[in-house]
């Protein structure tokens, strides 16, 4: 018979596992696993031994990206205070077996495919990433405050403090922290990808710019989307507005 | 020549095939892979019009009339540009070979253009090959698949050493057009089949010679559309952009286009069907209908009868050297090329 205590104990491990995965992002779509609806099953006992099931897509995903997201959830989930034991898995992909065992035995890439590839941490392939979604993501708060009437030479002087509040501004700073660009309350709001800030002769550019990589990751995301909910007969998510 | 509305365009279909899928040609033990590949061709064939679908028995293979009917007689195609894609690992007589397509351009003198292939990776003799080739089929381009695995290799870069004599080669050939894939892939894994940092290194290296992107690295056409406004020897391939996106994604397939007009401009796209995925004739009579779907995209270049006249034939007639009667063409001053902008654009980049 089940303790109810334990059982509270499980649902709130579960919620703490969840929580910590929400802060794996697909690298190319910048957005949480748990929000892609990724995460297909999560369990976890009073004990701390969690079981993660992740679906991508289709099972064609690319297997750099794959194994990025379930690595980063594995690492993720062990440091959840009170997990024993982490088991991620990838459900349904073409590599799922070598990824799955890669992982389980704390292999990197190279460890999943012998022989195949010689890039081991992938993290020059997370950062053209990151530098991607931080264009993205900083031209469209940029876009905003233009459009609420702030000029060209506002816009290229205002300081992080000066960034509106909210998730995407937010979630810009926490690239920048990644890609190790200064975030700091006098930084400049909006940055190269380089780290250098943005002048205002460059503003048409850098927005015209920024446009075509929100087309490209738009697609992508909207790709991925709806693949999901014709493999896996989920119901059809409100769709984004396009920007 | 397609006729709408009482006007006369020259088409010139940059991309196609006459293939052989059929399972008498499946090489033996590689059934699946043979079967595999050509239905996921089908499944493409999909995101065209329904009254276009082919069952899979005809698109395994389909005959000579088929092709008349479809390219030239409904078409309306003046020039198409064979690409020819091997497979001999699947396909015991390859997919569409250079000889299979060279057959079908015999019997239309004038009308069809065969391009071929090379691997730098079979070394001399891909060389020797290369140059039987070109004499043989009086070669003017070749398609390239640079995330083909070849003998434990996993794929190939335009700017590798073993490149240069290839490319060198076409040069002394007069091959003056080289089609690159660029487009989604699975494997190899750590060669992105959709990263085209390669030709912007050989195209700078190798000034004389035209690179066309085919499929323009979708869906991620970021990288190609900022490395295109800064190479003036390198063109899009529009084959599975109007394909895959025009009917199946009209909103996405605008903003691409729009992308496309902006960054790499109207005199450097090109048509292509690549039938027998899909018919010319519904891609062509749509093009020269389409526009933008509504003010949201009043930012982009604008399309017009020299835009459309460009993409359908006349861009891919200047780099073959197909003379294009004179009522076909427009004039120089005709239509907005990528805009003034981008110049000054580049050099602050």
């Amino acid at each position: 018979m089940t303790n109810p205590a334990s059982l509270s104990q499980e649902a709130r491990m579960r919620e703490q596992v969840l929580d910590a995965l929400s802060a794996v992002y697909d690298p190319e779509l910048d957005e949480p696993i748990t929000s892609l609806r990724f995460v297909s099953s999560c369990v976890a006992t009073a004990d701390g031994d969690v079981e993660v099931l992740l679906r991508l897509p289709t099972p064609q995903c690319a297997p750099n990206f794959a194994f990025l997201m379930a690595a980063d959830a594995r690492r993720v989930v062990r440091a959840v205070p009170g997990v024993r034991s982490v088991s991620v898995q990838l459900e349904d992909h073409y590599t799922g077996d070598e990824i799955n065992a890669a992982l389980a035995g704390g292999q990197g890439f190279t460890g999943a495919f012998p022989g195949e590839t010689e890039d081991d941490n992938l993290e020059a392939l997370r950062a053209l990433f990151l530098r991607k979604a931080l264009i993205a993501r900083q031209s469209r708060v940029c876009q905003e405050m233009l459009d609420t009437g702030a000029g060209p030479e506002q816009v290229v002087s205002a300081t992080v403090a000066d960034l509106p509040d909210g998730p995407e501004a937010g979630r810009c700073l926490e690239l920048r922290e990644q890609l190790g660009i200064g975030h700091g309350p006098e930084s400049p709001a909006f940055v190269l990808p380089n780290g250098d800030p943005l002048v205002a002769d460059q503003l048409t550019r850098w927005l015209r710019g920024a446009r075509l990589v929100r087309t490209s990751l738009e697609a992508n995301g909207g790709i991925c989307r709806s693949l999901l909910e014709f493999r896996h007969k989920l119901a059809t998510e409100p769709q984004e507005v396009a920007g | 020549m397609y006729e709408k509305n009482g006007e006369q365009y020259f088409i010139v279909d940059s991309h196609m095939h006459m293939w052989d899928a059929s399972p008498d040609n499946w090489v033996k033990g590689q059934e699946q892979y043979a079967k595999g590949w050509i239905e996921c061709f089908h499944a493409y064939m999909g995101l065209g019009p329904p009254e276009t679908h082919w069952p899979i028995e005809k698109f395994m293979k389909y005959s000579d009339e088929d092709f008349e009917k479809d390219v030239f007689q409904d078409g309306g195609v003046d020039v198409g540009i064979f690409q020819s894609t091997y497979l001999l690992e699947w396909y015991k007589t390859g997919f569409n070979t250079a000889a299979a397509n060279a057959r079908m351009a015999e019997k239309h003198p004038g009308k069809l253009i065969v391009n071929g292939r090379f691997d730098p990776r079979d070394g001399d003799l891909g060389l020797k090959q290369l140059e039987e080739d070109a004499k043989k089929f009086n070669l003017q381009g070749v398609k390239l698949y640079t995330a083909e695995w070849n003998n434990g290799s996993r794929g190939w870069r335009l700017d590798d050493e073993q490149t240069k004599p290839f490319l060198e080669k076409c040069n002394q050939l007069g091959i003056k057009n080289i089609h690159v894939h660029k487009g989604p892939t699975i494997w190899p894994l750590d060669k992105d089949a959709f990263d085209p940092r390669d030709v912007d290194i050989a195209a700078t290296d190798n000034p004389e010679l035209n690179f066309i992107i085919e499929h323009v690295g979708l869906p991620r056409i970021e990288d190609f559309c900022f490395m295109a406004t800064q190479e003036p020897n390198v063109y899009a391939g529009l084959s599975v952009v109007i394909g895959g996106l025009m009917f199946a994604r009209p909103r996405f397939f605008a903003k691409v286009m729009g992308e496309l007009l902006f960054w790499v401009g109207e005199d450097k796209m090109l048509f292509g069907s690549d039938y027998g995925i899909w018919e010319p004739k519904w891609q062509i009579d749509g093009f020269l209908d389409w526009d933008y779907p509504d003010d949201s995209f009043s930012d982009y270049p604008r399309v017009t009868d020299a835009t459309r006249r460009k993409i359908l034939g006349l861009n891919a007639a200047a780099l073959y050297g197909i003379d294009v009667p004179k009522e076909f063409q427009v004039s120089e001053e005709a239509g907005a090329p990528a805009a003034k902008e981008d110049a000054e654009l580049v050099e602050t980049a």
